[in-house]
């Protein structure tokens, strides 16, 4: 095509001549639409310098690369100084802004095909920038938008300067001085770690100027390179001696659009965009012809032809011996760079029920390839595009659909934060105003906490405290970091054991949590291997790789592990929730791979008890039969036992006759519904970080001690240190749940009478009606403990009244001691005594023997 | 005969007539679906047009209208097209603005990609297959009421009546690849010079290859195996969130088989050297989202209507508007309940209690959801079946008969380790692979536990036995898309037939005591079948599917009466009736209600439901006692 031709003979002449070709500027009004241009004016412009562009080395004023939309010959008179390779200097690199090599940049000037200017009807192809006279010099537009470069780079410039934003809680700009330019900062940054690229947040630009960004959504094609030229002229004005590789080049992000996958329609091509994905495909690397380099085969004269579009225009005549036809593509000599494409599909949270996720092709290109791995999940700003596809090359004929892709310019990786655990939740959902105005307003009100308990799982009666127990444990407390301190971190996440009857819907309400929260596993004791709960490591078939699996227990970091059956599971497996449940890590180390995995998951674990149905004459432990070292790692207990009274059985029918006769719109009306649930609950994890207060550490003081002393006067020590926390958690919790930024004392109550609710069930000792938090911490009664001392000291002493006899028989032994007591002596006690004994080298079995030591 | 329907045979005509008179305004393209809305309306004016379903494709015409029943089975990516373009005649040099809507490919002249004219639009396109495991009865049924009159158009070859598909497609591509050599070799010689032929010559052979083995693997993606019927990509051009997965529809849509898409998928490589916005799709992309029109047509849809169920025997709409139909069929429905509960009796040799559960599960329906728990779902555990005789197929071919589609899964060892029932995301080819879990609604699928022997399930087969679980609890499918799994809920009727307690939970099971016992099952089944009369199956299949969508309410009065029984049978024997027993109770008594015709729940029904149970549950406890070493 002629237009390919003529802008590559154009480029390709740049160090020779200008070609008399037709590059005018045009007089117009910058908002007036393209097909209005007919007047053309001012054709010598050339190389004429623009009264708004800052003086230039003329040898630096290239030809802007990109094109604007409309322009495929971009107009020579542009005070784009933007790189092509054909800028390059060659020879080593000095520094300053004309001895740094500008990186072309493919995700702008990608290869598209841009609404050409019609020849036909048009016969003047001017383009690219027009100038028309406005207040006291000229304003210029770039064709087709309606941006003025040098208004647009100067205030660039401008917000460059003086942009500052004290209440950043960016990762990126930990270590910054928030009251100085921010971008200032990242430029002195810039130019001590000398990577040439600046990341700048579309929102910081929109508080900054509202039409800066509007023009930069819009037209992001030509805006960006204005913000490249305006960096590099600031960044080597301060720092003239820097050496980069290449030009800096501008990485918007998180353009304030952001939208799902599902919303990009027609009307956002060719604008810049954020969406969230996860990638699922990556391709191998495609090399992607920048420049071709060509050879006369007669007299050996070489030519560069930039690609346009994806085209070369191939040079048919050697301008050096007017031989036609004679020059040769030289593939190593050509340049190349790199692009990958990436398959992203939508993220689980963001689809409509019943839908299968879309998919997008995004191309990453230069140093973004390779940046993302499948599995991953990001944000990409880019630029989304659409292309014609032909059916057959040779026929006129064309499928009528577009290709659409997405250029990308930034990545963001969303659970980037999981590697380095900094902190809080990665999810950066996005609510309206108004929404968050509603979540407050539903803070507000004084029976908040009732509400939200109630409208979990509401098809499960009652068990109130059971709901609000796992409530809390959805807000969790907030996370303190001691790592200086040598103690790491504190645990935030709250643990929940559910112990009872069969059929008391239990796994209802694992299944209704696990629906709830983004990131919910849900395993059953039963089929869950200790592999399949923490992480292996597998061979890929295909690269012979070594990939880390991830099982349950990682794959709900930062969300909740829902463990059904728990009392099924292996000893083996369970072994390792030990290291969960208290450091909130997994430590792997298998097939030469030794890491530790961020597990910082709550566990709500179901359990049914050891004889299936609940045995009222034994205690929680005898009954749950779980290692106490796991059992004193759950915050609470709950114990779901049918009550059998009447009222109770009453209001159960009532509930459950009602759930087959309501309509679907009463059931609405009487319960919150679940997106207000979840959205209430991720914006209390995300936004409320509750503190204790002064108050509020003296109530739990005093709860503690109280606790303490409820052991201490039996001369037992029944609470621990264990147990302070899980109180000091489910008050920070109780807080969140208000949005309140302290925890007050109220929250301890809270948190007391919930502690003590569940204790009060699963911790009185059947035989004393005590609360004994002994019993989860020794996994014995302060009673039987006793019990078990004394059965171990009239053994002691009928082994001395028989004289020295060395070795004894165990029946006989047995019988003895049944016979001289007055308390029922079981087997099991017995053996427990002998067990005590032998653990302090008193005596050894062996089989049917007892011995002396 | 009716004159011939424009509307039916050149539907485009219409559009663009609608088009041109719309002088650029946008709402032509709502009168287009208004006025195939209103004309499909017209008495029965929608018998008229030909399904896809019961005509061949080769026997329909190229962008006619046409009607296809079918699930949707895979949803694609949303695309862009050209709603409007404008083209260029080079040889009189004049301009034309025309419609793109309901067309694949632009006609006549050069596309002018610049024009000012162009308007791009967004449609969605969906995967749908036949309704899988629709009953024979039901597919003859619907062929019966068509009354399109298909002619053959005049290319078409009468030999190629008994040919499949497969060889059908052989003979539809062989012409194009060798029209794709010959231009290959054409246009690389002329754009490339000299270093190309060499590498065409390299690469000529290999694509030969390719594409053998693409028409040998070519999979349709159906659910279940052994299906038939064409599958079809729909053009969705309006509200297509509407939509979801596993819908059945009948759509009604512009037919597109225009050879010149199968071409697209042949020719990649050429067009690729061109054009490398290709190399966005892999082989296997190509080949499941451009697949060979012949085989894989294409409708654009005009009309769309969500089938509630697929029973050829009721009318398609909603049961509020043919209140009439209603009650001509509830006029005789105690007697149909009766004659059909004795007919199953028979087949269930002489266990009427099982027959009675068996009409209970037959209507049942999840017909609402509570968070998490699906409610109305009665899975029916029969157990007591003779092993390796075949029962238990005869007893599936019954209940084939009775119900518009349906599955018999057999869980032989072999087949849960190796049978893909999860439907899972396959990424390289950037669809859903299905799986036998994919079913529509009310789909009865029977699983056939006697054939389950002893032997080690591997991981496939352990995690099928949890698919299956989780479908009887939950009455959902946890789709496997490698990253993460997504919930479809579902509604299906599910049918265990065991020897003993079934492995899998049910909401019911009964024991099968037979009070019969013939000498010769197979002469005995066969019997009672032939002594049924075809209007009587018919009779069956309408009161099923009526029962099943009966409103049903229960009153304050009866809620109170239900609460003191229930306060008063835990006050005898707390062990004796727990939550979950009155659950089940309230579904037996919602199904007995509604088998009976029923809207509302009646003291009466309730008790009728207590005995039912009572006595269901102590057949159980019977058994247990008798073989004892049951759990």
């Amino acid at each position: 095509p002629s237009a390919c031709i003529s802008t590559s003979a154009r480029r390709a002449s740049r160090h020779h001549r200008p070609l008399p070709e037709a590059s005018e500027s045009v007089s117009e009004d910058p908002l007036s639409p393209p097909s209005q241009r007919s007047r053309a004016h001012d054709t010598s412009t050339e190389l004429q310098p623009m009264p708004t562009s800052p003086a230039m080395d003329t040898a630096a004023q290239d030809v802007s690369l990109f094109s604007s939309p409309m322009a495929p010959e971009v107009d020579a008179s542009s005070p784009l100084m933007y790189g092509t390779p054909s800028s390059r200097v060659e020879g080593t690199p000095r520094s300053g802004i004309r001895g740094t090599p500008a990186r072309q940049r493919a995700d702008l000037g990608s290869v598209r095909k841009a609404p050409q200017v019609d020849m036909h009807s048009e016969p003047v192809s001017e383009n690219a920038v027009a100038g028309s006279e406005q207040g006291a010099g000229q304003r210029l537009v770039i064709w087709g938008t309606d941006v003025n470069v040098g208004t647009c780079k100067e205030k660039f410039q401008r917000f460059l300067q003086q942009f500052t934003d004290p209440n950043s809680r960016e990762e990126e700009n930990a270590g910054l001085d928030l009251n100085e330019p921010l971008y200032m900062q990242k430029l002195d940054e810039i130019s001590v770690v000398g990577e040439p690229v600046l990341n700048v947040n579309c929102s910081h630009i929109q508080t900054f100027d509202a039409d800066l960004y509007r023009q930069l959504i819009c037209y992001p094609q030509e805006v960006i390179p204005t913000f490249d030229m305006a960096v590099n002229e600031l960044f080597f004005d301060r720092f003239p001696d820097s050496v980069l590789e290449h030009q800096i080049q501008v990485r918007p992000y998180s353009a304030l659009k952001t939208r799902n996958m599902r919303a990009l329609n027609p009307e956002d091509i060719d604008q810049l965009i954020t969406i969230s994905g996860m990638v699922i495909r990556t391709s191998q690397l495609i090399p992607e012809m920048q420049e071709a380099f060509f050879r006369c085969q007669v007299c050996a004269f070489n030519t560069r032809v930039e690609v346009d579009r994806g085209r070369i225009a191939e040079p048919a005549v050697c301008r050096n011996c007017n031989t036609t036809h004679s020059m040769a593509l030289v593939h190593n000599r050509s340049a190349f760079s790199d692009k990958q494409m990436i398959k992203l599909q939508e993220s689980p949270e963001d689809m409509p029920a019943g839908q299968t996720p879309h998919t997008t092709v995004v191309y990453a290109h230069n140093d973004l390839v390779d940046k993302v791995q499948p599995g991953d999940r990001i944000n990409i700003t880019g630029i989304y595009r659409a292309a014609p596809m032909r059916l057959n090359p040779r026929q006129s004929q064309v499928k009528s659909v577009y290709k659409t892709h997405i250029d990308v310019i930034h990545f963001r990786k969303t659970d980037e934060k999981r590697l380095h655990g900094l902190d809080e939740d990665g999810e950066q959902k996005l609510f309206t105003k108004e929404r968050v105005a509603m979540l407050k307003e539903l803070a507000a009100k004084p029976d908040v906490y009732e509400r939200l308990s109630s409208a979990l799982a509401p098809s499960i009666y009652e068990h109130e405290d059971i709901k609000k127990g796992i409530l809390l444990q959805l807000f969790g407390g907030t996370r303190k970091d001691f790592t200086q301190t040598g103690r790491g971190n504190f645990r935030a996440e709250i643990n929940i054991l559910l112990c009872g009857d069969p059929g008391t819907s239990k796994s209802q309400l694992l299944q209704y949590v696990y629906n709830l929260v983004p990131r919910g596993q849900y395993t059953s004791g039963k089929g869950s291997s200790a592999v399949g709960l923490t992480a292996y490591v597998m061979k890929d078939p295909e690269t012979r790789q070594l990939v880390l699996q991830t099982g349950a227990l990682v794959l709900s970091d930062n969300g909740i592990c829902c463990i059904d059956e728990f009392d099924k599971m292996s000893d083996n497996t369970r072994s390792v929730l030990h290291e969960v449940m208290e450091q909130q890590t997994l430590s792997i180390a298998k097939a030469g791979i030794i890491c530790q995995l961020n597990a910082r998951t709550s566990v709500l674990a179901a359990a049914n008890p050891v004889e299936s149905q609940w045995n009222p004459k034994k205690t929680t432990i005898e009954n749950i039969q779980l290692p106490h070292t796991l059992l004193s790692r759950f915050d609470l207990i709950f114990l779901m036992l049918d009550p059998q009274d009447e009222a109770y059985d009453r209001r159960l029918a009532h509930h459950l006759v009602s759930l087959y006769y309501q309509s679907e719109e009463q059931i609405e009306e009487e319960y919150l519904d679940m997106a207000m649930l979840k959205d209430y609950i991720a914006f209390a994890r995300t936004s409320v970080h509750p503190r204790l207060s002064e108050e509020a550490s003296q109530a739990l003081i005093e709860a503690y001690v109280d606790m303490r002393k409820i052991g201490s006067g039996r001369g037992m020590v029944s609470a621990y240190p264990r147990q302070l926390e899980s109180l000091i958690r489910l008050a920070e919790a109780h807080a969140k749940v208000r949005f309140s930024s302290k925890v007050e004392s109220i929250d301890v109550e809270e948190a007391k009478r919930l502690h003590r609710e569940a204790l009060k069930q699963s911790a009185t000792d059947p035989r004393t009606g005590f609360v004994d938090i002994s019993i989860l911490t020794t996994g014995m009664s302060a009673t039987a403990r006793k019990r078990k001392e004394e059965v171990a000291q009239a053994l002691i002493k009928l082994i001395q009244s028989k004289g020295k006899t060395p070795a004894m028989k165990y029946q006989q032994l047995f019988d003895d001691l049944r016979g001289q007591s007055e308390a029922a002596i079981t087997k099991d006690m017995f053996d427990e005594a002998l067990r005590a004994l032998a653990d302090e080298d008193y005596l050894t079995v062996t089989g049917k023997t007892v011995r002396l030591l | 005969m009716p004159t011939v329907h424009d509307w039916i045979n050149n539907p485009l005509a219409v559009v663009d007539g609608l088009f041109a008179q719309s002088n650029s305004s946008p709402d032509w393209e709502k009168k287009v679906v208004e006025y195939f809305k209103e004309k499909l309306k017209l008495n029965d004016a929608h018998t008229w047009v030909p399904s896809l379903n019961d005509v061949p494709l080769y026997y329909l015409k190229p962008n006619s209208l046409v009607k296809f029943r079918c699930m949707v089975q895979d949803m694609f990516d949303p695309e862009f097209f050209m709603g409007v373009y404008e083209t260029n005649d080079l040889t009189s040099n004049s301009k034309q603005v025309k419609c793109g809507k309901y067309k694949d490919i632009t006609v006549g002249g050069q596309v002018d990609f610049n024009s000012r004219n162009t308007v791009t639009s967004e449609r969605q396109t969906f995967y749908c297959v036949p309704i899988p495991g629709e009953s024979q009865w039901a597919k003859e049924s619907y062929a019966g009421t068509s009354q399109a009159r298909v002619v053959p158009s005049t290319s078409y070859v009468p030999n190629r009546h008994k040919r499949s598909y497969e060889e059908d497609y052989e003979m539809d591509t062989q012409p194009q690849e060798m029209k794709y050599v010959s231009q290959g070799t054409q246009s690389s010689a002329e754009s490339h010079g000299n270093t190309e032929p060499k590498r065409q010559e390299t690469e000529a052979p290999s694509h030969d290859s390719s594409s053998v083995h693409c028409t040998s693997s070519l999979d349709l993606n159906f659910p279940l195996p052994g299906e038939k019927g064409p599958a079809c990509l729909v053009k969705v051009y309006e509200d297509w969130d509407s939509f979801k997965l596993n819908d059945m529809l009948e759509v009604f849509g512009i037919l597109s088989v225009d050879p010149a898409l199968s071409v697209i998928a042949d020719e990649r490589e050429a067009s690729s050297l061109l054009d490398h916005t290709e190399v966005t799709e892999t082989v296997e992309e190509q080949r499941v989202h451009s697949p060979p029109a012949s085989l894989v047509p294409r409708l654009h849809m005009l009309y769309a209507q969500p089938l509630v169920h697929n029973n050829p025997l009721l009318p398609s709409s909603a049961p509020e508007s043919n209140g009439d139909h209603l009650c001509s069929v509830l006029g005789e429905l105690a007697s149909v309940r009766a004659e059909l509960h004795t007919y199953l009796t028979h087949v269930l040799m002489g266990d009427s209690l099982a027959a009675e559960y068996l009409i209970l599960h037959l209507i049942s329906n999840v017909y609402s959801r509570r968070d998490v728990l699906p409610l109305g779902k009665f899975t029916l555990n029969l157990s007591g079946c003779p092993h390796s005789s075949p029962y238990t197929e005869h007893l599936y071919k019954v209940i084939q008969q009775l119900v518009p589609s349906s599955y018999w899964l057999c869980m032989c060892l072999h087949n849960m380790n190796n049978q893909r029932m999860v439907p899972w995301k396959d990424y390289t080819a950037n669809r859903l692979v299905s799986g036998t879990l994919q079913l529509a609604n009310n789909t009865s699928l029977f699983l056939d536990e006697t054939q389950l022997e002893q032997g080690q399930l591997d991981a496939t087969g352990v995690r099928n036995i949890t698919a299956l679980g989780n479908l009887i609890s939950w009455q959902k499918v946890d789709y496997d898309f490698n990253y993460h799994q997504m919930e479809f809920p579902c509604n299906i009727n599910v049918l265990i037939a065991s020897e003993g307690r079934s492995l899998l939970p049910s909401d019911s099971q009964v024991h099968l005591r037979p009070t019969l016992n013939p000498p010769n099952l197979e002469e005995y089944l066969s019997a009672v079948q032939v002594a049924q009369v075809p209007s009587q199956f018919n009779k069956y299949r309408i009161y099923l599917s009526v029962a099943r969508a009966l409103n049903y309410t229960i009153s304050d009065e009866i809620t109170t009466a239900v609460e003191d029984d229930f306060v008063e049978m835990r006050k005898d024997d707390p062990q004796s009736m727990s939550a979950e027993d009155l659950h089940r109770l309230l579904v037996v008594a919602r199904l007995l209600s509604l088998s009976h015709g029923q809207n509302t729940l009646s003291r009466d029904g309730w008790m009728k439901a207590k005995q039912l149970e009572a006595l269901r549950i102590s057949r159980t406890q019977q058994q247990k006692s008798v073989s004892g070493n049951e759990p």
